[in-house]
């Protein structure tokens, strides 16, 4: 078990490892996210009260899945940092908050527009609303503090910390749509329940919300691995690699 | 089944298709920016630390 933690922990071993599964992982998402897309705009049935603009769904709410899942693993990357000095750890908090960033941005603009034909009003100060625009700040909090400071590792220290601080965010979201009841519908999918949705509306969404998780994967993946190059830029390896790639960069240059 | 009727009726989208259309493509823009941003900075960084390092050892 342990020395299954340490490999894990090693940046060069995630780096060789992350290679071999990316094909995969972006054929996934590939294959889900298109499918996903051509079932949900064209034929999925439209809304009885909402028409067309339901269509929306099928980005708002996987988006909004990944935001708040995006938040976990930057926290909970946060603290095995912090905990364990993982450097690794580390580096996947730094990759997943510009992320988490896009993904929160995608949730609030999607909603703000399909607010508009639905509600009448593109933006509302409601407690679902608010909440995730506070997450939304937490992400750029996170990236802000990666940024200043000369040290990587009280940047990482900071950034950590403030990551665990901002999970009381996370069940306030949750909770919000009950607690205030105001404009924003209640959630549609549940863990206990059968999803309030008809079938054919439901399975799309589905198919979105895995190919978002696959293409999160993906792109936590790619960020990732560049951070890792960058920070072990000195090392052996990093220095053998970057030589197997052809040498381009006076290409255009006399 | 196809639910629209025609190309045009799929663009309109029941007088929806602004919304609908800005926001699929505002995301798909957003989410284009996700990938493609670490796969520039890598490219990036093999071609600057590569070029370094056959300096170097050309040096030696």
């Amino acid at each position: 078990m342990w020395q299954w933690f340490h490999r894990l922990g090693s940046p060069r071993w995630f780096y060789q490892a992350s290679g071999k599964w990316l094909p995969w992982l972006s054929l996934l998402a590939a294959v889900f996210l298109c499918v996903g897309v051509v079932w949900g705009l064209g034929f999925a049935p439209q809304d009885a009260k909402q028409g067309n603009s339901f269509r929306i769904i099928y980005i708002h709410v996987p988006a909004s899945f990944l935001a708040l899942a995006g938040y976990y693993v930057m926290a909970f990357a946060g603290a095995v940092g912090l905990i364990w000095k993982m450097k690794l750890a580390d580096m996947v908090m730094k990759s997943a908050a510009p992320i988490g960033a896009v993904l929160t941005f995608i949730a609030l603009l999607t909603g703000a527009i399909w607010g508009k034909p639905t509600w009448g009003t593109y933006w509302i100060w409601d407690a679902r609303i608010t909440s995730m625009l506070v997450l939304f700040f937490l992400y750029l909090g996170v990236i802000a503090l990666q940024h200043s400071y000369s040290s990587q590792d009280s940047a990482s220290k900071a950034s950590a910390v403030l990551s665990l601080v901002g999970m009381v965010n996370i069940p306030i979201i949750y909770k919000s749509v009950d607690w205030w009841y105001t404009l924003h519908q209640p959630a549609t999918i549940k863990f206990t329940e059968a999803p309030s949705m008809h079938p054919d509306m439901f399975q799309p969404l589905l198919v979105m919300i895995l190919g978002f998780y696959c293409f999160y994967a993906v792109v936590l993946i790619l960020t990732t691995r560049v951070e890792i190059l960058h920070r072990e830029r000195r090392t052996r390896w990093v220095q053998d690699l970057v030589l197997e790639a052809p040498d381009n960069s006076n290409s255009g240059k006399i | 089944m196809f639910q629209f009727e025609s190309v045009n009726d799929f663009i309109q989208m029941g007088g929806h298709g602004y919304y609908v259309w800005s926001a699929y493509f505002i995301s798909l823009s957003a989410l284009t920016w996700l990938v493609m941003s670490p796969l520039i900075r890598r490219r990036k960084f093999i071609q600057e630390v590569g070029h370094q390092r056959r300096r170097e050892l050309a040096r030696q």
